[in-house]
């Protein structure tokens, strides 16, 4: 158990760095640099015009359907690592789970390029 | 647990009931998201400090890596204002606690329900093997697919039809596209392509 942990140290020593690194250019413009705060510089672009609308406009939902299906194949692989793992111990009866499983997946990804949801338009 | 661990410990908690809390009470959707994101990282934490690393690592994989980009998602496709996400919040408090209260609940028979059961913790339907015996991969992997099986085919048929449900729900094709067919692209030869003409002089065709 401990020397699962103790093969994490090197990660550990890492986001050690970055947090230290990522705190210390955050913090030192606060220190160091030239403060002239102006209420025009917060202000909307100089030669143009106030914005007409929210920035914040809605996603298109296609995007949606890309990461979802993303996901899926996603957690299909995840399934697949601990089979690869322990393949040699499973037997045949394992290796058709697997395969139905990757066939129920295959039948779906066949609907989904049939049905054309991976072209954008 | 060891100093160590247990120092790592109440680190990795602190920053998931932290994160949890500003999950809710975080004024702007898209900081509760990514509060949402540095909870999975902390629970991914825990996880490998159980000595589950492949779950620790699947957390960061599915929840981190696509789980939280589909919550982005769908926080950016709502049209977003929230001075009036605000005033219905208090309406679903009642609903909240009462989820709260459940969970709760349940925790707490959890973690004492061997006072009342002695024999409770030794019905443990399959208990892990130590890790020295067998890692968390080859554990996962020793029985979800044989002894399991049932679970593990109902998971695929369950993202079966999240696949086609998605695709039901939200594909669209728009009419009168011009869309590239590269069977008939490569199909094409000079017979079918081009067409070749005498051409008269003096005269057009």
């Amino acid at each position: 158990m401990s020397a699962l942990l103790a093969s994490y140290l090197p990660i550990v020593i890492f986001v050690g760095v970055a947090l230290i690194l990522g705190l210390a250019l955050l913090v030192s413009p606060f220190l160091l640099a030239f403060k002239a705060p102006d209420d025009e510089k917060l202000s909307a672009y100089e030669c143009g015009f106030d914005a007409f609308d929210d920035s914040r406009m809605k996603f298109d939902v296609r995007f949606y359907l890309v990461s979802i299906l993303f996901i899926i194949f996603d957690l299909e692989v995840a399934f697949l690592f601990p089979w690869a793992a322990s393949f040699g111990t499973l037997g045949w009866f394992g290796f058709w789970s697997m395969m139905v499983f990757l066939g129920v997946l295959t039948v779906g990804f066949v609907y989904e390029w049939k049905k054309g949801a991976l072209e954008w338009d | 647990m060891l100093g160590l661990q247990a120092f790592f410990f109440y680190i990795f908690a602190f920053i998931a009931v932290g994160g949890a809390l500003m999950v809710v009470f975080a004024r702007n959707p898209v900081h509760s998201v990514l509060f949402l994101i540095l909870t999975f990282v902390a629970a991914a934490g825990l996880f490998l400090l159980a000595g589950a690393e492949f779950l620790a690592l699947i957390l960061i994989v599915v929840y981190v890596g696509a789980v939280a980009i589909l919550f982005l998602f769908v926080v950016m496709m709502l049209d977003l204002d929230l001075g009036q996400m605000k005033k219905g919040a208090l309406r679903y408090a009642p609903f909240g606690l009462i989820i709260g209260l459940v969970l709760l609940a349940e925790l707490i028979i959890a973690a004492t329900g061997g006072a009342y059961h002695p024999e409770l913790s030794q019905t443990t339907a399959l208990p892990m093997q130590p890790l020295y015996e067998l890692s968390n991969i080859n554990a996962l992997g020793s029985v979800l697919y044989t002894r399991y099986i049932l679970f593990f085919q109902l998971a695929g048929l369950i993202l079966f039809v999240a696949m086609v449900g998605a695709i039901v729900l939200t594909l669209r094709h728009k009419e009168g596209i011009k869309r590239q067919s590269i069977s008939a692209q490569n199909a094409r030869n000079p017979a079918t392509a081009i067409e070749i003409r005498k051409v008269e002089s003096g005269r057009g065709l």
